[in-house]
Order: C-alpha cells, then structure tokens, then sequence
C-alpha cells in the first residue's frame, strides 16, 4: 500500500491542472471487487417500495389497458380512432415516429460513443440500448395495426402464397416493414450479446439454485478467457458499426414514406435527415427522463456520474440546435419555392387555426427551451434537466403531430379540408404503449444487468495494466 | 479418485500482474493455456498470440449473402415472377433495391458478428470443468487466473505447479475433469 500512495503522490503532480482533468467515469475510485458488489446490488436485494407502485401502474397499462384497445380497435376498425378522411395518418403514425425517435438515442449511446471510444457510455450504455430494444417494440406495433386488418399482416413479407401476389418494394413504407423489423433484431441482439458477460457476474454471484440455473442457461458457458473476450470484442465492434448504420436508416426512412409523397408540408428533400435528428434529440430527452431518476433510486450517483448527466445534456442540446436549424431550412424553403401550397401549410403552422398551438409548443420547447441547456447552472441541476426532458419529449411529441396532421388536414382542394381529433382509444392506445415500455423497463432495471458490469469495470484506471495504478505493485485492490 | 486432470489453475490479483506471467509461460513454449479475466485486459492478445479474429469473416459472408439474396428476392419478385408496374417506374433498378437489401445485409450481418462469435468461442456450453471451482467464480469479480491445460505436451503436475508459483500466482489448484 506504501507504494500505491507514492504512486499516487507523483501522479498528483504530474497531473494536469485540476479543471483540465478528465472527469473519473467511476466516482471515489472503488476496488474492482466493490464495484462489482455495487453493479450487481441492485438485480440481487430486495425489491424496493418505488419499484413495486410504478410496476403496478405500468402492468396495470400494459396488461389492461393496452389489450382493450387493441381488441376493441381490431374487432372494430380503424374507424375507433378519429382517423378519417382526409387525415388517414393521425395519432397511430404519430406515435409510432415518436417511439422510434426514442429508440435512436439508445442506438447512438450505445454504438456511435463505442466507436469514437467514449468511456463514460459504458456506464449509461446498457440502460440506453434497453430503451431502444423496448421503444422499438412499441414502435412496431402501431404500423401492424394501422393496416386496419391486423391479421394480414403477414401480406407485407414475401412469403409465397396461394394468390401468386409479391410486396411491392418500389415504396418506401414496404422498405419500412424491414427497417423496423432489423431494427428491432438488431438491437437486441446487440442488447443480448452485451449481457453476456454480466450474466457470467451474476451467475457466479448467484445464491439461490433458481437463479443459478437462469443465469447458468443465460450466461452460455461464458468464462472470460482470453479467447473469448478475442473473439467478443470484435463481434462487439462489428455490431456497434451495424447499429450506427441502423441510426441513420431507420428513421430517413421513416423519413422518405412523407417526403416521396406530395404532400405540401412533406416533400421535402431534407426529410431524412430531419427524422433522424429529431429522433436522436427525442431520444436524448427520454434519457434523461429515465436516467435522473433511476440514478437516485437505484443508488448509483457514484457511476452515473453528473458528467455523464452533463454530457446527455450537451449531445440534446448539439441535436436540438441542429433541430432548429432544420425548421429554419424548412420555413425558408416553404416561403423561397414559391410553392402557394407550401406557404399555406406552413403559414397555417403557427398562424392558422385548430393546431396552431401545437405548433408555438414546437417553437417553445424545441428551439427556446433547449437553450437552456447552455447554462453550467442548468446542466448541474437535476430537477430542471427532468422537466426539460419531459419537455423535450412533449416538444418532439407536437412536432410529430404537426408534421403528419398539420400537413393533412388542409390538402390542395378545400372540398378535402377536415378536422382530426384523436378518441379516447388513440389516447389510450398510447397510455398502454407508455406503460408496456415503462413495464417491460422496470423488469429489466430489476431482473437484468441493468449496467454494463465487465464493460465500467473495463475503464477503470486499475484495469490499464500499463497505468501507474494498475501495476502490479498494487492492482488497485484496497 | 480417478478423475482425469483438466489442468492447473493459479491465481493473480491485477491485469499486470497476470500479463507479465502470461508472457512467461508463453516464453517457457506451453501451448495449452489461457487468461481468464472480468475484463478484456489491454495487450494480452499479443502475448496470447492471437491474430486478427475472424468474426468479422462471419459477419461479411451472412451480411453480404443477405445483401445478394435481397436483390434478388426483389429482382424475382417485383420484375420477373410478377411483373408489376408502379408509377411508370422501371421494373427493376438500383435505387429501389437498394435500400431493403442493405437494411437485410445489416440484418445478415448482425446475425454474423452473433453467430461467429459464439462458434469461435464454442459457446453456448451447458458446462466447463473450471466452473465447478469455487475460486473461479472470482474471476467474473476481481481475479485473474491462468489454466494451463493437461494436453500440454509439456504439462507436469509438479513442476507446471512450480512454475505458476513463481511467477506469483496464488491458490494454485488442480482443476478435475469429470467427463
């Protein structure tokens, strides 16, 4: 020990000035035995107070309130919804652009920060692909049943069949079925592949037989030698470039199914890219949402680190302004093509009627209050970064709405003008989509590794064999 | 006892620690062996001795394999089996193709990186002789150990056993094989 503090000593000197340091990604420094103690606490003790009533509403949402709708929605009809003519896309597409919004702030957590070898993600990395894998299951779901007869779904997969009918791929909503879907597996394998080693922690820290056994069939023979963390490392880099690739895919195209039509409002060429960010800055919002919280409940201040919060932070912020600057773009565009309609459209946007305080929510959340984000003050408070993620959920929410209805309802001939107003089974299709995600959220917070456990003990200084702590003098073991 | 011998472990408290052994043993021409850590450790591929690993070769088979048949799928499909005119578009063309089947070559990639990892690790096994150690299990925790194998040519119950003494390793065992 004599020699660690030495060690440490002339670290300290050698050291760059105190605000120049890089943030530690684990707090206090622990032994890797206690961090693995601390990793693995949450998913063995007891089943807190907070988890039991939030579990309670949410499986209450997901297994009552959501089958209701469905069912009544498909032995009924699209016609449920307020769905009508000539708004065909109302809350169902809505929220469906919406979950897979939140699913892209996981992916780029997870996959883009592993790329450019940011060591803080491993801490957040795990819960963040968790809300990818559980918002694009949300997101799925409402396409399927959006085609109005659920049961033929199986209609948009080449399967052949006695009609001698194919899909028909010119259309970007065909190539939507495939994005979804590869999304979804993608990222769970992903999610699983990751887990793989944790499983090995807790199968090896299991007391009982029943989890022994679970952990035991999870962890796949997994020991950790050289071999295998080899081999694993590269699957592990060959699946982060796949899932950034999947960043930029799914939600362009999402993106071309409005901007390949005509609609004034939706075409427009920088769509894709418009999606893809608005996701990313959705996303960022929903992080923050889940990760303020949880951090506190959980115990974990001392992992999720008020850097890692104040990094979150920074990337909603770099993706909120290049939010702004795509309604900048739009609006000039709308107002420089000359096109009567498009003007119209955007004109009825903020200055119209029905929706337009949809559209001052649009402006008010996503371009002003993301300025906020610019203050330290802000950034180190934990309360305000809550409320502005709900914010930025809400903001992103609006500007989905504003998009899909606000470009429908007043269509090129006014004989095609209508209304849309969502019934109660859009709302509470969407109350049962939140509370499956919140539900299936909960069981992974408490059943799974919920933090990256061999990856944060991976980046701790004492695993460097080459740093001066991780020698073998000493090893970081206190 | 006439169980077989599965190897000898030893035990070693820090990433460099088990490093410098490992170059060790690799020095004394064991061939049998492997490091057992909670983490990938910095540098032991090159003293393992390892080359370039060859998930990636997995990966660009299924993922471009899925690329391939999607065109084709498509290509069948929209422009041979059924020939289906959609906007006075061309039956078949690059930009619509293009887009299902690199979203299926990620698919078939994924697939690969998952599969290959898995194969290469002969993974999922339902058992391993050194998980019926108790000391073991501390290497999903804090320790790092060194097996080296009994079909080692140079494999000797003593003097493997002196050997991963002096290089630091502690509770050094024998570990069972009970097939």
């Amino acid at each position: 020990m004599a020699d660690s503090v030495t060690n440490l000593e002339e670290l300290k000197k050698l050291a760059p000035p105190a605000e120049l340091r890089r943030a530690p990604v684990v707090e206090g420094n622990p032994s890797l035995g206690a961090l693995t103690d601390k990793l693995s606490e949450f998913a063995e003790g007891k089943t807190p107070g907070w988890w039991k009533f939030l579990f309670a509403i949410s499986a209450f949402c997901a297994t009552v309130v959501l089958p209701v709708c469905l069912f009544y929605q498909v032995f009924t009809g699209v016609g449920v919804w307020g769905n009508n003519h000539p708004v065909m896309w109302g809350l169902d597409i809505v929220n469906f652009i919406w979950w897979v919004g939140v699913a892209h702030a996981g992916t780029l957590i997870s996959a883009l920060l592993f790329l450019t070898r940011q060591h803080w993600r491993t801490t957040i990395g795990r819960m963040a692909e968790a809300m990818t894998v559980f918002s694009v299951m949300m997101a799925g779901m409402y396409p399927a049943i959006h085609v109005g007869r659920a049961w033929f779904d199986w209609f948009m997969f080449p399967v052949p069949n006695s009609n001698g009918l194919w899909p028909q791929f010119k259309s970007p909503l065909m190539w939507d079925v495939f994005a979804v879907n590869t999304y979804m597996m993608v990222s769970m394998l992903f999610w699983f592949m990751g887990m793989i080693p944790d499983f090995a922690v807790l199968r090896d820290r299991a007391t009982t037989r029943v989890r022994k056994t679970i952990f035991t069939f999870l962890a796949m023979g997994w020991t950790g030698s050289a071999r295998q963390w080899h081999h694993y490392e590269k699957a592990y880099v060959i699946l982060c470039g796949l899932c950034t690739l999947l960043v930029f895919t799914v939600s362009s195209i999402v993106g071309l199914d409005f901007c390949t039509s005509q609609i004034a409002g939706w075409h427009a060429t920088i769509f894709p890219l418009y999606f893809v960010i608005g996701a990313v800055f959705c996303g960022f919002g929903m992080v923050l949402v889940i990760l303020i919280p949880l951090r506190k409940w959980c115990g974990l201040e001392k992992i999720i680190t008020m850097s890692h919060i104040d990094k979150v932070a920074k990337l909603a912020l770099v993706s909120g302004l290049i939010i702004d600057y795509i309604y900048l773009v739009e609006f000039f565009i709308a107002w420089y093509s000359g096109d009567t309609y498009e003007r119209w459209v955007f004109g009825h946007r903020l200055f119209g009627h029905t929706y337009l305080y949809l559209g001052w929510m649009l402006i008010g959340i996503n371009v002003l209050v993301t300025q906020l984000l610019w203050f330290k003050k802000v950034r180190s408070n934990l309360v305000w970064l809550f409320i502005i993620g709900l914010l930025i959920n809400c903001g992103m929410w609006c500007e989905r709405f504003v998009i899909v209805v606000g470009s429908l309802y007043q269509e090129f001939l006014p004989a095609n003008w209508g209304k849309y107003m969502p019934t109660i089974w859009d709302v509470g299709l969407y109350i049962g989509t939140l509370g499956t995600f919140f539900m299936l959220y909960l069981l992974f917070v408490k059943f799974l590794p919920m933090i990256a456990i061999s990856e944060v003990k991976g980046v701790t200084p004492q695993a460097d064999p080459h740093h001066p702590l991780g020698g073998a003098k000493n090893g970081g073991h206190q | 006892m006439s169980e077989k011998i599965y190897g000898i472990m030893a035990e070693f408290n820090s990433p460099a620690e088990v490093l410098h052994a490992a170059e060790k043993i690799r020095d004394a021409g064991f061939r049998r062996w492997d490091v057992f850590s909670p983490f990938p450790i910095h540098g032991i591929d090159k003293v393992m001795g390892y080359r370039n690993s060859l998930v990636g070769w997995f990966s660009l088979v299924l993922g471009g394999g899925a690329f391939a048949q999607t065109f084709g799928l498509l290509w069948f499909t929209n422009a041979f089996d059924y020939p289906l005119i959609v906007g006075g578009k061309p039956m078949f063309s690059w930009p619509m193709s293009f887009v299902p089947s690199y979203i299926l070559m990620v698919m078939g990639g994924a697939i690969g990186a998952l599969i290959g990892m898995l194969a290469l690790n002969q993974l999922p096994r339902l058992h391993h002789p050194l998980l019926n150690k108790k000391r073991f299990e501390l290497v999903s925790r804090d320790k790092f150990v060194i097996v080296i194998g009994a079909e080692d040519k140079q494999f000797s119950v003593i003097e493997t056993r002196q050997l991963l003494e002096k290089l630091g390793g502690t509770q050094v065992d024998i570990v069972e094989d009970p097939d």
